[in-house]
């Protein structure tokens, strides 16, 4: 059975195709587009991608009218009957407005759009998104963000990191994020979102300024679990 | 029938925003400001009689996000 992934794009998304390169980059066959106002999703997804940008222009708050788009119902039910899915940046944003994952993501404590490279340390290196890391290891991921400052209150983010599923977190001060979250897992571990952008660090050898190729080998975690499964 | 909704960030969630304010006002010399917090406002034009729970609905499903968000709802000069 060959990989099947879609990646959706809203009105606004603009990491959507860098998205799908990453996918096919490290899978070898193209992931499926899909778009904002369609009301299904194609059968037999092994991973579904909300990719990063300004869904909506971020009306409301960022995430909030996205996460109320047609597709969106779609993928809510694909994730209870435990399609994997990942979120990254707005796409980490539309996860909490559509409550697959809890907390919310609040402007940037220093008021400022934050763009440029950070070191992550994995805080999971058993989930399906994060197996190809050790334990231990710190990355370096791009980030580029307005509103990537991690809210929740102290009963749920003690829940988080009681239960593993603090996949990310800020090796350095960021954002302002409680407890320097950069990604959080379901309870189900199959649905993650994070700030960095994994698609934007996928070519080994690229120069620095391009992103590294640390992003690579969380699509890889993610084929390697469809493989093993 | 006009439906004033008010979204405030609750208590404890820090407000970036009405910080950089505050800070603005006490750089322009204004004294005995404590804090400022910044919300939103949303004027809802319904149909009279739409009822109370409706627009509670609307509240709760995309207006304000209760993570973070709480509402009040005033409509024709009551609130609630």
């Amino acid at each position: 059975m060959s990989f099947r992934a879609a990646v959706v794009t809203f009105p606004g998304s603009n990491c959507d195709r860098d998205m799908a390169v990453g996918l096919e980059a490290v899978s070898g066959i193209s992931a499926l587009r899909v778009w904002h106002g369609d009301a299904e999703l194609p059968d037999r997804l092994d991973l579904i991608a909300l990719p990063g940008g300004f869904s909506y222009g971020d009306y409301l708050r960022s995430g909030a009218m996205a996460a109320t788009s047609p597709i969106m119902r779609a993928v809510v039910a694909a994730a209870e009957r435990g399609v994997p899915v990942l979120g990254v940046c707005n796409g980490f944003q539309v996860l909490t407005e559509a409550r697959l994952l809890p907390g919310a993501l609040l402007r940037n404590a220093g008021q400022r759009f934050i763009c440029r490279t950070v070191t992550l340390a994995i805080g999971n290196t058993n989930s399906l998104f994060t197996n190809s890391y050790a334990e231990g290891e710190t990355i370096r991921l791009p980030v580029a963000h307005h509103d990537g400052n991690y809210y929740a209150d102290a009963d749920t983010l003690d829940r988080l990191e009681g239960e593993g599923r603090v996949a990310f977190r800020y090796a350095e001060s960021c954002n302002g994020s409680a407890r320097d979250i950069a990604g959080v897992l379901s309870a189900n571990g199959r649905v993650l979102g994070l700030m960095p952008h994994p698609e934007r660090a996928i070519e080994p050898g690229a120069v620095p300024a391009l992103g590294g190729a640390d992003g690579r080998r969380l699509l890889e975690s993610i084929l390697a679990s469809f493989a093993s499964a | 029938m006009q439906v004033r909704v008010l979204v405030r960030l609750k208590p404890g969630v820090l407000d970036p925003q009405g910080r950089a304010v505050h800070h603005a006002l006490e750089g322009m010399g204004f004294e005995g400001v404590n804090d400022v917090r910044i919300g939103r406002l949303i004027e809802l034009g319904v149909a009279d009689g739409t009822d109370h729970a409706a627009i509670t609905a609307m509240c709760e499903k995309l207006l304000a996000n209760t993570v973070i968000e709480s509402f009040t709802i005033e409509t024709d000069g009551s609130a609630g």
